[in-house]
């Protein structure tokens, strides 16, 4: 049977196939890769950081055996630096304009030195950064992934108040629940956030803003709002057989990847995957190391039109990925429970608006996948349903609309940032929006206004 | 195929390659080893009353992946007794009679001492003496090594005493560790020796550890001054070298030591006017293997540059070290950029616009998302009349072939400063700028 589960792995060999995918350096290592370094003056590797961390110092204070004083200056930037340092497409940011590259030589490897540099301080709980004297103002920040605490982190630096209301059980959203096991576990991503809440950051959770604590209560007691929600569940795939056992969602399935034992995941010997973006990847690398041995990852466009960073497809096709280009799924068939996805050919068709091809189905071609679990790898919905609650909030594509230089929002007591403004991005494009924002924030409130009497 | 083989003060070697006196010399069977593996010849470790040394006796200064830059030592002369080495000496001599086995000695400053041990050493078939002038630390307290070579008058009486009896070639090696070197070497000469070997190591302290304070090498977390040496000394030996080498009383032999790790080193020695080589760090780092390539390396040249003897390198190069006054101040050249090759590191804007004279321009560098394929190129630009043709952007630049140093012809023909001061005697009333116009002509 085809849907039964896969067998059984021990869970050695589980946790050895979730091991880092990326080793730490030695420290022999990182000074031989971080002498490679040329200390570039206005270094394009600042400038395409989204966070602007001045690599180069970084690097030299690797090389002097200022670990501590590197790992200020990444954290410094980017209060989620070990995190960012793990999970960043390097290839399209720093390491992509590295200026090796226009020599025909590897980049510096500066996500991995980043990780050399951060990883023992935030091992060892050092606290490298003090809240600034208290300013009296307060600021409540909603949902507690890598844009509000970004947001947060710059606030207690300032000396606000900072408080953030997360609904799950642990903080971090996606940072915690989100990353491929094998780039970063939920305890390290945990363990960093404990730098922020060091700073005096008060994280809330299991709060559901708007059922737990009223918005209008928020309004009334913070000066200042940041709407850091991220986004919501993923998208229908509206096909009939959505609702058998078995079918999953991309978010979800990593989750539980991430929040159980590995030997308590479901997984069954044959595996469907709808879409072919970064988080689809991660659910077919994450399902061939579960112990599924046929994993199809269904694509309605072409290779080319992937939109999955090339180093990920790359490690998917290394896991033994079956894909399945230009098919789309058309129903999920099963008696209670998954036992295949029937798919159909799609071909090329006219240009959309964005100047993508669209691919239309091809009469006739269905075809048969058996499997015993279907997992959508879609995209995430926007969460109009909350946004819509807070007057005033202009939306573009269900995205809040912001001043892109202080985050703030058409309604001013709120700012925003993270997905929720770019639709879904990188976590250090979110870290980046809670900088701007904290200072949007600051901006309006003691730069503006001015200190307060009480403070 | 060029010859490599030397002829120094009249004994033949089959190549300019010398192990320096030091711990690769140490034994019989080091310089055996040495031999067989191409070293064209050994000055032994230094021959003495025995000493005893400490542990540990070396540190070292890296520079990024490069291990042993300069290497620091607080080891001293032989710990064996003298006949043991004399005896070594004559079975190397037996075994590889070709090669050049040269005694260092070093021993009290007295005559009758001085007597014995020169005619033992020559006794064993050494084919010649280096005395021993040099060594910085714990033999200078004894009186004897630097002791003697800081002080001209004692360096040429001892050599004097030396030679009374040599019958065999006698290399006076020196200190660097002197105000003029070329002064100690007209003194070696003045005692009667027959050629001048340079430069010993520099007194050195070669760090601290941060942690104890003790300074490295540390001896029970104590440490003391040593003798400087590798890769990082050599400039400063090519120039002493060049020095000795121009010196007109001066005029004899010259066995060139002081960082030497390969054959351009030597060659470079060679034209400064090193008519041997003498390497030790190099050896003690990477082994007597390296003395392969220095073959090669050097056969290649020789053979390049259409030479048939490795001598004819020697002081090829001598005539063009010049006083600082004798340079053409009419002679320009300004830098330029590749742009195909620039890679947009910007180190030449930055150390022009912090270390020299503010001649080079480049635009802030925009945010570039390479998710939106965003990688502007970024080249700056010299400022050309401004550039005064330093060479720094062109020595910092990563990229070989990148940035060059361009002749610009100013029509001006040359003039020195010592051309200009005479100028200037004879027509006081023309300003500097119209007598560099006309030049010397």
């Amino acid at each position: 049977m085809l849907k039964e589960p896969a067998p059984k792995l021990p869970l050695e060999q589980l946790e050895a196939n979730f091991a880092d995918i990326n080793p730490p350096l030695t420290e022999s290592q990182a000074l031989e890769e971080g002498s490679r370094c040329l200390f570039c003056q206005d270094a394009p590797c600042i400038k395409a950081c989204p966070t602007g961390i001045d690599v180069p110092q970084f690097i030299r204070q690797i090389l002097t055996g200022n670990l501590r004083g590197s790992a200020r200056t990444i954290l410094g930037a980017n209060i989620l630096g070990q995190s960012c340092a793990r999970v960043c497409p390097t290839s399209v940011l720093c390491e992509g304009v590295c200026v090796l590259n226009a020599e025909g030589k590897k980049p510096v490897e500066i996500g991995k030195l980043q990780r050399y540099a951060v990883d023992p301080v935030i091992a060892s709980g050092t606290q490298l950064f003090r809240a600034g004297a208290s300013n009296g103002y307060r600021v409540a920040l909603i949902g507690a992934g890598p844009a509000s605490l970004s947001c947060a982190a710059e606030l207690r630096k300032l000396g606000y108040e900072a408080v953030i209301f997360d609904a799950n059980p642990q903080p971090g959203g996606l940072n915690t629940y989100g990353i491929a096991a094998y780039k970063m576990r939920a305890s390290e991503a945990v363990k960093e956030i404990e730098m922020i809440r060091a700073l005096g950051v008060e994280i809330r959770n299991g709060m559901t803003v708007g059922k737990d604590i009223a918005i209008p209560e928020l309004e009334r007691d913070y000066d200042a709002i940041f709407i850091g929600i991220g986004l919501g569940e993923t998208e229908d795939m509206r096909i009939l057989g959505e609702e058998l056992e078995g079918s999953y969602d991309a978010l979800s399935f990593i989750e539980s990847t991430k929040s159980k034992r590995f030997d308590q995941v479901e997984i069954t010997k044959r595996v469907a995957v709808i879409g072919a973006g970064n988080t689809a990847i991660d659910v077919v690398t994450a399902a061939k190391r579960l112990g599924a041995e046929e994993v199809y990852m269904v694509y309605r466009r072409s290779r080319e039109e992937m939109t999955a960073f090339d180093y990920e497809y790359d490690l998917a096709k290394h896991d033994g990925v079956n894909f399945v280009w230009q098919a789309m799924p058309v129903r999920t068939i099963g008696n209670g429970r998954v036992e295949a996805l029937e798919c159909v050919r799609t071909e090329r068709s006219s240009k959309d608006a964005r100047g993508r091809y669209n691919y239309v189905p091809v009469p006739g071609s269905e075809f048969r996948l058996d499997v015993g679990m279907v997992v959508k790898a879609l995209g995430q919905k926007r969460r109009l349903d909350f946004l819509q609650q807070i007057p005033n909030l202009e939306l573009k594509n269900g995205c809040v609309v912001v001043d892109p230089k202080t985050m703030h929002t058409r309604n001013p007591h709120y700012f925003a940032g993270g997905d929720c403004v770019n639709g879904g991005g990188e976590v250090v494009d979110a870290v980046a929006h809670g900088k701007k924002a904290a200072f949007g924030i600051h901006q309006m409130l003691e730069v503006a206004k001015g200190r307060r009497a009480h403070a | 195929m060029p010859d490599l083989s030397i002829n120094f003060c009249g004994v033949r070697s089959p190549n300019p390659f010398w192990l320096a006196s030091g711990p690769p010399t140490n034994t019989a069977y080091q310089v055996m080893r040495a031999f067989d593996a191409g070293w064209g010849g050994a000055v032994w470790k230094t021959i003495g009353e025995p000493i005893i040394n400490t542990a540990s006796r070396y540190g070292s200064v890296d520079l990024k992946n490069e291990r042993m830059m300069g290497l620091n030592n607080i080891e001293l002369i032989s710990d064996r007794p003298v006949e043991i080495n004399l005896q070594e000496i004559a079975e190397v001599k037996k075994r590889f009679p070709q090669h050049t086995v040269i005694a260092s000695l070093m021993v009290e400053s007295k005559r009758a001492t001085w007597h014995d041990i020169v005619k033992r050493a020559e006794d064993s078939g050494a084919d010649m003496l280096e005395l021993n002038f040099g060594c910085p630390h714990g033999m200078s307290e004894r009186g004897m090594g630097a002791a003697v070579g800081q002080v001209p008058e004692y360096a040429t009486m001892i050599t004097s005493w030396v030679k009374e009896v040599a019958r065999t070639p006698v290399i006076v090696k020196l200190t660097p560790n002197v105000t003029d070197i070329a002064h100690m070497a007209v003194a070696a000469k003045r005692g009667g020796a027959d050629a001048v070997s340079l430069v010993n190591t520099f007194n050195s302290l070669v760090g601290v550890d941060l942690e104890t304070f003790a300074p490295r090498p540390s001896v029970a977390g104590y440490g003391s001054h040593g003798g400087y040496c590798g890769p990082a000394v050599k400039p400063i030996a090519l120039h002493m070298v060049s020095a000795v080498a121009k010196h007109p009383e001066v005029k004899i032999p010259i066995s060139g030591i002081g960082g030497i790790s390969n054959w351009r080193d030597a060659v470079e020695f060679m034209l400064l006017g090193a008519a041997s080589v003498q390497v030790c760090t190099a050896a003690m780092h990477y082994g007597f293997r390296i003395v392969r390539d220095m073959i090669d390396g050097l056969e290649n040249y020789l053979e390049e540059k259409g030479m048939n003897s490795a001598m004819e390198l020697v002081g090829k190069a001598v005539p063009r070290v010049e006083d600082w006054g004798n340079l053409d101040l009419n002679y320009k050249i300004i830098a330029k950029i590749d742009a195909e090759k620039c890679i947009g590191c910007n180190l030449c804007y930055i150390a022009c616009e912090d270390g020299a004279h503010q001649c080079i321009r480049v635009e802030e560098r925009p945010l570039g998302d390479l998710r939106r394929g965003e990688l502007p190129k970024h080249v700056p630009q010299i400022l050309e009349d401004e550039c005064v043709g330093c060479n720094l952007c062109a020595l910092v630049c990563p990229v070989p072939g990148c940035i060059s140093m361009v002749e610009v012809n100013t029509g001006r023909p040359p003039m020195s400063w010592k051309q200009l001061q005479e100028a200037r005697g004879r027509s006081p009333q023309c300003s500097v700028e119209e007598l560099l116009s006309k030049g010397s002509a």
